[in-house]
């Protein structure tokens, strides 16, 4: 059993987006990091990630992990926002028939697993069709 | 530093093996390298395992296992980089007898997959995956794959049929090898329709779970003169890392550390991807093969898949890969795929690979991934006379 700390530290970026902008290059950084990788600086301000992207590829998962075995099959994509960022999110309330490569989605504060190792309840983002 | 050569090799049967514990599989495999290497004693021993602690609930490897094989008090490290686990360790035993730091060193590469169950067994391996960002929206490790293998079909015209053209072609190579988890022959329509795992990934674009160790033995090459037997020399070793992250990488279907480890083993070797007979690549899914042999330079950008179609990787073809079966027939027990590749390298070069024997092959590479290619190892061998 995990405990409670690995799944609340992580709250600011999974329920308010909050994301890294670099104060040297201007790169934004979600999850946040303590170092750029492209410039190496360490100072940030904290954004708000924009809740609009599209799909840049999605697969339909058939075999889930522990965890999300009952939720067969679900959509799970890599989505670009406007300012460049990607980030991994499930796709749901559409048909996976309709799925597409460039299609535009928003991103959703969901419920994504009922207990997982923590216990508790785990939430985060989601994507609909746009 | 020195030059250093392969002198010994040892893998047993891989596959399904209940009533075989992760040391006694390990200790099989490298009591064949060391008999086949003629020596009794080793100063050193790394290990590639990626995760005994999930698998087997078993960490403190390398001693365990240096006790068994009856080799304490040597020193004896474990090597963790997810599937390249293997590839990893074989670096740093050709360093250490590069650097002159010790004569004689075992590198071995071990998995017991099969004593957790199927969901078990995907978690376990899920832990390559960046566990806050990826496996807690629900990704696997085939989601992942099939997330690059729809950006290869998007972005270069890829069909299904060439993807599974490589399962084919990797199933007929493991037909020929006696120590292969599943020596079966298999069709293009099979693979099409077998279940669905990953859209557009089925269970036979995958690699198996897989109970396996393999075993190589490293010695100066001024040691090995003295053995009488065809010497395999190390030409190059390159390393390289990447995001394991998948949103973090602009383009999905480039594997950069893959290339930037070849480029680095290239430059060591002297040559380019030109001079390479054949190859032994990470094939953990139809389309990792694909990738891999863009980054590794064999192929543009976006024709690996036309040219696996084509034949082109065939073992009669003009660049063979994976003679041995690859991942996907011979089997895929994390830890040992690296180590295992050599062997299968090694053996070939010294022209005892029996039915699956590449012709006049002088020059071969190895390329061995962790997770999505957020780790690679590239080494580049060849037979010295
Ligand atoms: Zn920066």
């Amino acid at each position: 059993m995990n405990t409670s700390a690995r799944y609340w530290r992580e709250i600011p970026q999974r329920y308010r987006l909050e994301a890294g902008k670099c104060r040297k290059c201007g790169k934004i950084l979600y999850p946040p990091r303590l170092v750029c990788p492209d410039c190496k600086g360490r100072d940030f301000e904290t954004v708000i990630l924009p809740d609009e992207g599209k799909v840049v590829s999605y697969t339909i998962i058939a075999v889930g992990p522990t965890g999300f075995t009952d939720e067969t099959p679900y959509a799970l994509g890599i989505i670009e926002l406007p300012n460049g960022v990607r980030l991994m999110s499930q796709i749901v309330d559409v048909d996976l028939d309709k799925l597409s490569v460039g299609m535009p989605v928003r991103l959703e504060f969901r419920r994504l697993q009922e207990a997982g190792k923590s216990g508790i309840l785990q939430y985060g983002h989601k994507c609909v069709p746009a | 530093m020195r030059d250093v050569a392969v002198i010994g090799v040892g893998m047993n049967k891989w596959g399904e093996l209940w009533e075989k514990s992760i040391r006694t599989i390990f200790v099989e495999s490298a009591l064949e390298a060391l008999d086949s290497a003629g020596v009794d004693h080793i100063d050193s021993m790394f290990i590639g395992c990626m995760s005994s602690g999930l698998f087997t609930d078993q960490e403190h490897l390398a001693s365990l296992l240096s006790d068994y094989l009856g080799m304490n008090p040597v020193g004896a490290t474990r090597v963790e980089s997810a599937c390249s686990s293997g590839g990893a360790a074989f670096r740093l035993g050709y360093i250490e007898v590069a650097a002159g730091v010790s004569d004689i060193v075992l590198v071995g590469g071990v998995e017991k997959m099969t004593d957790v169950d199927g969901g078990g067994a995907t978690f376990a391996l899920g832990t390559a995956a960046d566990a806050e960002y990826e496996s807690y929206h629900g990704a696997t490790f085939p989601g992942l794959y099939a997330l690059i293998a729809r950006a290869h079909m998007e972005r270069y015209g890829t069909t299904r049929e060439q993807l599974a053209s490589v399962a084919v072609k990797n199933h007929a190579n493991g037909f020929l090898n006696p120590r292969a988890q599943f020596r079966s022959k298999i069709t293009v329509d099979q693979v099409l329709n077998s279940s669905e795992v990953a859209d557009p990934l089925r269970l036979l674009d995958c690699s198996p779970i897989t109970d396996g160790a393999a075993a190589v033995i490293l010695a100066p090459v001024e040691m090995a003169k003295k053995l009488g037997q065809p010497i395999i020399k190390i030409l190059g070793s390159g390393q390289a890392t990447d995001t394991i992250g998948l949103s973090s990488r602009a383009d999905l279907t480039y594997l950069k550390a893959t290339e930037v480890a070849a480029e680095k083993a290239y430059k060591q070797a002297g040559i380019g991807p030109n001079d390479i007979d054949f190859a032994e690549v990470h094939d953990c899914f139809t389309i990792a093969e694909i990738c891999v042999t863009e980054a590794l330079g064999f192929f543009e950008k976006g024709q690996a898949a036309k040219a696996a179609e084509a034949g082109v990787t065939a073992r009669d073809g003009s660049k063979p890969i994976n003679p041995s079966g690859g991942l996907k027939s011979k089997g895929h027990p994390v830890g040992a795929t690296g180590v295992a590749q050599i062997v299968e390298i090694v053996e070939q070069l010294r022209g005892e690979s029996g039915d699956r024997q590449i012709k006049n092959a002088r020059r071969a590479l190895a390329q061995n991934m962790g997770g999505t290619g957020g780790s690679t190892l590239v080494h580049i061998l060849e037979v010295i006379s």
